[in-house]
């Protein structure tokens, strides 16, 4: 089986059997990660670009390992570096890079849809690192990979999801994903950061998080941006914290094999406590682990398989 | 110049004439309306408008024509060929221009670059307030004595009340209606589309549709209170049908206008990320597009407008967040609303009036009626006919039109302004 797009560009376009075929295929990635010699020649002569308009370092860097442990050739363009500055647009800038034969260009960029305009555009594959509030592919996938590999299954699993809906790629495409494999899905936030029609994409709103997490697997917290109180969305962090971050306290109303999700980057004592981060419910750092064999098997499924005789 | 329009359905719905009969247009007038007119002069041309409708001249409310200032997206010139193809005879033209239409000498610019390349009529909507920023009226005497038929700070609402009400007060000694778009500029901060399902999918930033019916309901108001005419443009939502229709069942002299796409599209189309689905006001749900063709059925909305905002691919080739609002229109803007006949939503004669007579009304233009003596202002419409859209092909410079390979029904096959043929279909 293959993926029938050269693209990834949202949850929304992959099938149940696609997004088994991507985790069944990291499985066998995340051992690679394992040797003292962590490469093989899948990728070599291919040659990956991480085009980012936005800040990153957890997604750029684990899609540079992912594609170095494949022997593709990676290079980074970030927005300081790049001729964005002059007003090139997105549409110039694919087009000159295409000019460079890349096989992928891996985007990150502030506006939903952007990765689109790649897509559309250019014969190279295009994966979405993230695009505005839209999606982040890659991380619903890396997320749901780490769920299966603690739970065994996605199926039936029950998922809660707290902070600022709105506003989040992260939460739209584990939304997307976690639905199409049979997970029951809830959200809990401050309504101002809720969209009014959240329900309709198939997922329960409850806006008291003790009960949103009180009967729940995994409880998925999100980033809050700081920024966001000056726009009036919450009146403060402390208030924040007190009733829409994770900590002990809250905790003791979950079950006592919960597992505590997260991103990243983390806001410590905002939207998590310390030690609900660092305790022992915490899967934050085996996502970023999971993170590479996702990447690793995105990469080989879109341009490695041609490859496949040579390795 | 004689002009013989034979054997068409001749439909007026402001003098209520609706039969096959021939028109004699003689000059720039109506010379008569009769069974059977024998041409008695040798030079006639004779249009043969058997199994076509022949129509009062159709008046677009709502135009942008961006000239001066942004000829690359549309002229004057260019924007009244893409008006005659789509009909129209007639166009009132936004004042968003650069300079924007707020003194008299960008008024008189206007018209005489009408009246030396246009080839339908050109009306000047001036601005309410200087430069569109909401601060301090425009000198609308003036502006009125150099042209302009309406006002209306267009692409924004005056954001202040008091400065509105004052606009509507002066404006009343000069007798211009007020054209009122209606947005409250907080609530739609940052905003690229509908806030409702989609944006919760596509994670757009969303235009609630209380941005609008905010501001429908202030001006409204404000209308109620200065007892002066208000037109409100491009109404979008449930909420202002609803508002409105109360409104005006109190007796406030207020008036409305739809654009095609608020009652043919959904926030649906945006899932493609095209950007000539971005428009301002954003398209909305299905339940407010069945509000819409409500409101039009029932009267709520008195007219239909075309909303043409021509944009190039600098504007739109971009980023959805960071592509321009708008759509052009005047080339689609009958057969769309022709639509909406064969959905049984208007009848031909209530669709004509929305495109002809009402908005004459409003304006206070003597158009938009087949009278004996009127204007020889005329659109002959083959209803039957279908197409399919080709944005390549239309008059317009710019080509952002969501209806690209729609295939539609009905068009105009002449376009005739004060006598003489601006617009002829190819068979």
């Amino acid at each position: 089986m293959e993926l029938s797009n050269k693209d990834l560009l949202a949850i929304r376009d992959l099938s149940p059997e696609e997004i088994l075929l991507i985790l069944d295929t990291a499985e066998s990635m995340k051992e690679i990660s394992t040797r003292d010699i962590k490469k093989v020649p899948t990728l070599r002569g291919k040659t990956v670009i991480n085009l980012f308009y936005e800040p990153s370092t957890r997604t750029r860097t684990s899609f540079e390992i992912a594609g170095k442990r494949l022997s593709a050739d990676v290079v980074n363009i970030s927005t300081s570096t790049s001729s964005t500055t002059k007003g090139e647009t997105l549409k110039d800038t694919g087009r000159n890079l295409q000019a460079m034969n890349p096989d992928l260009i891996v985007i990150r960029h502030s506006c939903a849809g952007a990765p689109k305009i790649l897509a559309d555009t250019l014969p190279a594959s295009i994966i979405n690192a993230g695009d505005g509030a839209h999606e982040h592919p890659t991380q619903a996938l890396l997320d749901a990979f780490t769920i299966r590999e603690k739970k065994k299954t996605l199926s039936g699993i029950k998922v809660a999801i707290i902070g600022d809906i709105t506003h989040s790629r992260v939460a739209r495409s584990n939304i997307f994903l976690l639905q199409k494999m049979g997970a029951d899905i809830r959200v809990s936030g401050p309504h101002t950061m809720v969209p009014p029609f959240i329900e309709e994409l198939g997922v329960s709103f409850m806006p008291d998080m003790e009960e949103a997490i009180h009967d729940v697997d995994v409880i998925m917290m999100l980033r809050i941006q700081l920024e966001r109180q000056q726009h009036g969305l919450f009146p403060s962090i402390r208030e924040y914290s007190r009733f829409f971050g994770l900590n002990l306290e809250k905790l003791k109303k979950a079950k006592s094999d919960v597992l505590i999700m997260h991103p990243g980057p983390i806001n410590r004592g905002v939207e998590i406590a310390p030690e609900v981060a660092d305790g022992p419910y915490s899967i934050i750092l085996d996502q970023v682990t999971s993170g590479v064999a996702v990447r690793m098997a995105l990469l080989y499924l879109l341009i490695g398989k041609g490859n496949r005789e040579s390795n | 110049m004689v002009l013989l329009i034979k054997n068409g359905r001749v439909l007026d719905p402001a003098s209520g004439l609706d039969d096959v009969v021939d028109v004699l247009v003689e000059g720039q007038k109506i010379s008569t309306i009769a069974k059977g007119i024998k041409p008695s002069a040798k030079d006639v041309t004779v249009i043969d408008a058997a199994h076509l409708v022949v129509l009062p001249g159709l008046i677009d409310i709502h135009t942008h024509l961006r000239e001066p200032g942004h000829e690359y997206k549309e002229t004057i010139r260019s924007g009244s060929l893409a008006g005659a193809a789509g009909g129209f005879t007639s166009l009132a033209c936004m004042a968003n221009t650069n300079p924007v239409n707020d003194s008299a000498s960008v008024t008189e610019f206007i018209l005489e670059k009408a009246r030396k390349e246009a080839c339908v009529n050109i009306y000047p909507v001036g601005a309410i307030t200087k430069g569109l920023k909401g601060e301090s009226l425009t000198e609308t005497g003036d502006l009125k004595a150099a042209g302009v038929i309406a006002l209306s700070d267009d692409g924004h609402s005056v954001k202040n009340a008091q400065l509105m009400r004052r606009g509507l007060e002066y404006a009343k000694n000069f007798s211009l209606p007020v054209i009122c778009h209606c947005e409250d500029l907080d609530l739609s901060a940052g905003g690229a589309i509908h806030e409702g399902t989609t944006s919760a999918y596509l994670g757009l930033r969303g235009i609630p549709p209380i941005a609008e019916e905010i501001m429908v309901a202030r001006d409204i108001a404000l209308c109620e209170w200065t007892k002066h005419p208000i037109h409100i443009a491009h109404v979008s939502t449930a909420g202002s049908v609803r508002i409105i229709r109360e409104a005006k069942a109190r007796g406030v002299p207020v008036t409305a206008e739809t654009a095609p796409h608020y009652f043919t599209l959904t926030e649906e189309a945006v899932t493609t990320f095209d950007t000539n689905t971005k428009i301002n006001p954003p398209l909305r749900s299905a339940r407010d597009v069945e509000a819409i063709k409500e409101g039009l059925k029932d009267g709520t909305i008195d007219v239909i407008a075309s909303d043409h905002a021509p944009h190039s691919s600098l504007e739109k080739d971009v980023e959805y967040d960071n592509a321009a609002f708008g759509i052009i229109g005047l080339e689609t803007a009958l057969p769309l609303t022709l639509a909406l006949v064969s959905q049984k939503v208007l009848d031909l004669k209530q669709a004509v009036g929305k495109l002809s007579c009402n908005p004459a009304k409003i304006l206070n233009l003597n158009k938009g009626s087949l009278r004996t003596g009127a204007d020889a202002d005329i659109t002959i419409v083959d209803l039957e006919s279908e197409f399919t859209v080709d944005v390549t092909a239309f008059k317009s410079k710019s080509r952002n039109s969501p209806f690209h390979g729609w295939r539609l029904k009905g068009h105009a096959t002449h376009t005739i302004v004060s006598g003489t043929i601006v617009f002829q279909a190819k068979n």
